[in-house]
């Protein structure tokens, strides 16, 4: 279902974390259900017991970048020695064989390989940032998790991880889910996107599409908040606070904020697909009711 | 151990001294703040030259911007401005009155024009205190006797930043709130002793996208109806035009480009204006398809910064022989757009 370079937005609180988490099962102990499927090259990972996932997914096939990883780094142990702990580790591969790679993944992402013995305190927030990038691709894997990797970085730095990004997706071919709330910085990696809201995706298509012309009500309001240094458009906000997922609202769980609610927006939307490669959850979409069609005009 | 400050830095050949003009609200005159490194607790190593001169004028009203990456010298000049730092050279005036020449009692009146808005909320705010009492504090530090009035003025502001309804946030703590409400309690506090100038250090970096147009929005509000001058300090162009009149943007201690905030985002002159303004993406499907051009390299140490213009290490089109040696004075090539490069001699 995900495909090379998936975006995936949303505002911050609205569990994007714990879904990254959930599809490394890396989820806390008070957690009360996980189910479904997850399929990673067409094959049912769900079934798989802990010690297999960990021994053939996690890390080798999934890895993972968390927010704020920069400081996620081991502060006495050297940063050459951090990223090629997972090959020791998953892999079985010897420490020097492991520092090669190592090296290799450092070149990836553009940070000089003399940095290989250096402690993280002695590295900028974007250097870091690199080397849990380098944490992160050492092992080969198909897909990278990344959970809000720039929000944390200046404009510039920001742009060189975009850049180190590009080529690496380019390069070793790697599929990434960016897991962001920045919108602007989203469009630098995406082929496609998903919004999320209040625990749902709400809606998901093709960024060529969606940063054009968003469908969902409030990835339309998310897309008209957003200052933009090129247009001249003043941005917007959305009114209102997301839903405490304590007790979810019945119904669409946007309505309360929607500008184009309506009453059949108390029972919850499924999902439609009013075009390839686009799915939205939101009643304005469905064929029977014709409001699409005057909406479409308006988006 | 006091540097000595004649041979090591570049003194500016500025505007003249002090012009008392009404409208004249704060002035800054080849300011420096160095911070003192030393070696296991004794040795001298040298300075940290975190603010390494600079001048501008800020009049009443008047909202301005401070662009610049991390450790370029923003939030030192700030403290600094704040009275947190003491300036190693140079002078801080504010509405005629020079900072360095401040009694203590007249520094506390000094603090109470001068609100601060902090980055993180949640770290700003303590977190065993409750809304009421947290805008409380400053009118009893600053001898509101009458309790009455006190709670006049905490529900008159907390209208203001729109927290409403009032009743529901007075008893809240902060734990208790989201980012963005905490960050309109950091406001109002900035705000409740009516200050005339209010410096907002990177106030909305740590929220969500969405919530961060709110909150820049009330910022504006504020600063229209009460007439405040608002110092706003960003690392994020996008969010300076709906904001300021006039950018400043920073670079290793030193304001390179000085001008209002149409003209940097039409006409940026100094190659780094220029690289920022290239690495800043909007919300664009093709930007995925290709590279950003970004400048090699980092941002320089402030301990030791390179000989000549700063940014010439990074630079693109840097001349030989001239940026690397001598520091470029300021320019003035079009009317109010200052740029320090040689570029424009």
């Amino acid at each position: 279902m995900w495909e090379r370079g998936d975006g995936h937005l949303g505002r911050i609180r609205l569990r994007k974390t714990s879904l990254a988490r959930a599809l490394l099962r890396l989820l806390p102990r008070n957690v009360d259900s996980f189910s479904g499927n997850i399929f990673l090259d067409n094959q049912n990972v769900m079934p798989l017991s802990e010690d297999e996932f960990r021994q053939d997914i996690r890390w080798l096939r999934i890895s993972f970048v968390p927010q704020a990883a920069m400081n996620a780094l081991n502060p006495v142990l050297r940063v050459g020695d951090q990223v090629a702990e997972p090959l020791v580790e998953h892999l079985g591969i010897a420490k020097s064989e492991a520092i090669g790679r190592a090296k290799e993944a450092f070149r990836n992402v553009g940070v000089p390989t003399d940095f290989l013995n250096r402690y993280a305190f002695e590295l900028s927030g974007g250097m870091r940032q690199r080397v849990a990038i380098a944490m992160a691709i050492v092992t080969g894997p198909d897909l990278i998790i990344m959970d809000e990797p720039t929000s944390a970085l200046d404009v510039l730095t920001q742009a060189n991880i975009m850049n180190v990004l590009k080529r690496i997706k380019q390069e070793l071919d790697t599929s990434f889910i960016l897991i962001t709330h920045d919108i602007a910085t989203s469009s630098e990696l995406a082929d496609r996107v998903a919004v999320m809201y209040a625990g749902q995706i709400v809606e998901m298509g093709d960024a060529s599409r969606f940063f054009v012309m968003p469908q969902h009500p409030y990835a339309q309001g998310l897309m008209a908040s957003v200052p933009r240094l090129r247009q001249k458009q003043e941005p917007t906000f959305i009114e209102g606070q997301p839903p405490s997922l304590l007790a979810p609202p019945r119904g669409c769980r946007f309505a309360a904020r929607c500008p184009q609610r309506f009453e059949q927006c108390d029972l919850e939307p499924p999902i439609y697909t009013p075009a390839v490669h686009q799915a939205v959850k939101c009643w304005l979409y469905d064929p029977a009711t014709q409001p699409v069609a005057a909406i479409r005009g308006q988006a | 151990m006091t540097p000595n400050l004649q041979t090591e830095s570049h003194t500016e050949v500025g505007p003249p001294a002090i012009v008392p003009d009404k409208q004249l609200l704060l002035q800054v005159r080849d300011l420096h703040t160095w911070f003192e490194l030393r070696r296991w607790g004794f040795g001298h190593a040298g300075y940290v030259r975190a603010v390494d001169g600079i001048t501008f004028d800020l009049h009443r009203g008047e909202t301005i911007a401070v662009v610049g990456e991390s450790g370029c010298g923003k939030s030192s000049l700030m403290k600094t401005i704040l009275g947190l730092h003491r300036p190693t050279k140079g002078d801080v005036t504010f509405a005629g009155r020079n900072l360095s020449q401040l009694t203590h009692k007249e520094l506390r009146w000094y603090h109470s024009q001068v609100g601060y808005v902090q980055q993180d909320p949640f770290g700003a705010l303590p977190p065993f205190m409750s809304v009421y009492r947290i805008l409380e504090e400053p009118l009893i530090v600053n001898d509101v006797k009458d309790r009455d009035e006190r709670e006049r003025r905490v529900r008159e502001v907390m209208a203001e930043v729109r927290l409403l309804p009032v009743e529901d946030f007075l008893t809240k703590f902060p734990h208790q709130i989201s980012g963005g409400q905490q960050q309109r309690v950091v406001i109002a506090r900035a705000m409740i002793l009516r200050p005339q100038l209010i410096v907002a250090d990177e106030p909305v970096s740590m929220l969500d996208a969405s919530v961060r147009v709110e909150i820049l929005r009330l910022l504006q509000q504020l600063q229209k109806s009460h007439h405040i001058a608002v110092i706003y300090i960003t690392h994020d162009l996008s969010t300076v035009r709906y904001f300021t009149q006039r950018v400043f943007v920073m670079y290793a201690g030193n304001i390179i480009e000085q001008t209002g905030v149409d003209d940097l985002l039409q006409e940026p002159m100094h190659p780094y204006a220029q690289a920022l303004l290239a690495a800043i993406p909007d919300p664009d499907p093709e930007n995925a398809l290709r590279l950003r051009e970004v400048p090699p390299g980092e941002p320089p140490s402030l301990v030791n910064p390179p000989r000549g213009c700063r940014f010439h290490p990074r630079c693109p089109v840097k001349l030989a022989g001239l940026c690397d040696v001598d520091t470029p004075p300021d320019f003035e090539p079009t009317r109010r757009h200052h740029v320090k490069c040689w570029l424009y001699k």
